[in-house]
């Protein structure tokens, strides 16, 4: 039986996945600032897959670049090896509208409270931090995430897995906030805008709504505070949404607006942008038509090894530990199997400590290959809602909500 | 210019039990203040380069594009579309054909 403390003890044996600065020779012709001196390889079918590392941005340590501008930054995988909760400092990041605030003063924020309320509100940073407080362990991801993986391929953020991080929030219940304001009878949704901007000023600004009853179910926060530290700017300081167990796009940054309407939310990024078909997992056959579309919600279950990666090699007859994370999506995680022949048989995988239905869960399992040659690794959560990850890909145009059971090819030698 | 934040001893289990227990008794927030990386790199030289620097980098840097896969032109010019009418980029239409070929030529 595999002990917490074999849990806790495995931070040290990453991995580094980065290739020698030869390798940045090779993107000099696909405008590599000047600051990348080393890439990574995010095995991307038909590429381009290199990406530099970047360590230039603010509060944030080495981070793999997508694009400079508005910032797509992807933690790198060997992150999810070292700990349960993601280091705000490796914290993916993403944004969709350039025109990002780059100082806040703490002492003149206001989060502004109005429409369908009996009182609106202006609330100082102080006023929120003297609300009641509540701490949450959850997976914020982006709905794109893995989206690199798509066959056929999709145009947009070509994320490997690291679109998604894992993290203690600190701040206050969104209904404390609402019951304050006094929420008017007829009220439907609730709408959040945060500070960014578009850089043309008739683009459609950043904002997300959620229906009155998600926003007042008690769970959905307004976050202050990230792993016990007030939020790096870029991951959306001094306040960011909290919607557990739905994708990030939701999770707004810099928010300084609340909305309650008494109409159903048309504007573009609730309405238009983030929908997935309303098919089984999100999936439709690529050039497929008259497909209802909805807007994306919930998370779905996925797991992944994360210290042993594509191409490695492991010893024959060996005993050999795989380890990594798993999370239900919406619901907790009922159990992980792992299997080291490509799927022919599974075993169940010893899970590690609990830290809520919405967090990450390592777990890790202890095999002997028993023969050489080519091997594939593969690893399934089942959520503790009964869903478990499918043996085939889903397909959507956005490359939204992959879930496959992700393939692991090694070589035993 | 601030990396203003407290150092991150950020582990898993006892350790960070710790760093937390601080937090709930400290947690105060201090005002930041950030540069961003320009990000102002102009896309390679190929045919139609200067009508994609011209009107794609307002809104977002080069990289994005380049970190593409290859498309088809039915694709791009759908891409193209969308950040016409949902974007409203301020995109010249005469330069719509370039900016589409320059695509076409250096993502394949």
């Amino acid at each position: 039986m595999v002990t917490e403390k074999a849990f806790l003890s495995h931070s040290l044996s990453c991995r580094r996945q980065f290739l020698g600065s030869a390798g940045a020779a090779t993107l000099a012709l696909t405008s590599v600032p000047a600051f990348a001196d080393t890439v990574v390889k995010l095995l991307l079918p038909g590429g381009p897959d290199e990406r530099p590392m970047t360590t230039a941005f603010p509060q944030k340590g080495a981070l793999i670049l997508q694009r400079t501008r508005p910032p797509l930054l992807e933690t790198p995988f060997e992150v999810f090896d070292q700990s349960v909760l993601t280091p705000n400092d490796r914290f993916f990041v993403r944004w969709h509208l350039a025109a990002i605030p780059t100082a806040v003063n703490v002492d003149t924020f206001r989060l502004t409270l109005h429409g369908h309320v009996n009182q609106t509100l202006s609330l100082s940073l102080n006023d929120i931090l003297a609300l009641p407080r509540v701490e949450l362990v959850a997976i914020n991801q982006c709905s794109g995430n893995s989206r690199g993986y798509f066959q056929p391929r999709v145009p947009g953020g070509e994320w490997s897995h690291g679109a998604m991080g894992n993290a203690r929030w600190t701040g206050v219940l969104l209904k404390d906030v609402l019951d304050r304001a006094g929420v008017k009878a007829g009220a439907i949704q609730v709408r959040f805008n945060g500070m960014d901007e578009p850089v043309v000023p008739d683009a459609p600004d950043f904002m997300k709504s959620l229906d009155i009853a998600h926003a007042r179910d008690g769970e959905v926060m307004l976050a202050y505070a990230m792993n016990g530290e007030q939020l790096p700017l870029l991951n959306g300081f001094p306040l960011r949404l909290i919607v557990p167990g739905w994708y990030s796009t939701y999770w707004v940054k810099m928010l300084n607006d609340i909305e309650v309407l008494d109409q159903p939310d048309t504007n573009y990024w609730t309405k238009t942008a983030y929908t997935i078909p309303d098919t089984p997992r999100a999936d439709i056959r690529p050039g497929e038509t008259d497909v209802k579309f909805v807007p994306i919600s919930r998370m779905v279950p996925r797991s992944f090894i994360t210290n042993i990666k594509e191409g490695d090699t492991l010893q024959v007859g060996a005993s050999t530990l795989a380890r990594g994370i798993a999370f239900g999506g919406d619901s907790g995680v009922s159990r992980v199997d792992f299997s080291s022949d490509g799927g022919k048989s599974w075993q169940a995988a010893a899970l590690g400590t609990d830290e809520g239905k919405y967090s990450f869960r390592q777990w890790q399992h202890r095999f002997t290959p028993p023969t050489k040659g080519g091997q594939v690794l593969m690893v399934r959560c089942t959520s503790s809602g009964g869903e478990a990850q499918p043996d085939t890909p889903n397909w959507n145009p956005s490359g939204f909500m992959r879930n496959v059971i992700e393939r692991t090819a090694v070589v035993v030698a | 210019m601030a990396r203003a934040l407290l150092p991150i001893a950020l582990v898993v289990g006892v350790a960070f039990a710790q760093v937390c227990a601080r937090a709930e008794s400290q947690l105060s927030l201090k005002s930041v203040s950030v540069d961003l990386p320009a990000g102002d790199d102009m896309f390679p030289n190929g045919p139609g380069a200067d009508a994609i620097n011209n009107n794609c980098l307002a809104c977002h840097s080069a990289d994005m594009v380049l970190n593409q896969p290859a498309l088809p032109m039915t694709q791009w010019h759908a891409e193209v579309d969308k950040m016409r009418t949902a974007y409203k980029a301020p995109i010249d239409p005469k330069d719509v054909d370039a900016i589409l070929d320059y695509l076409v030529s250096v993502k394949k």
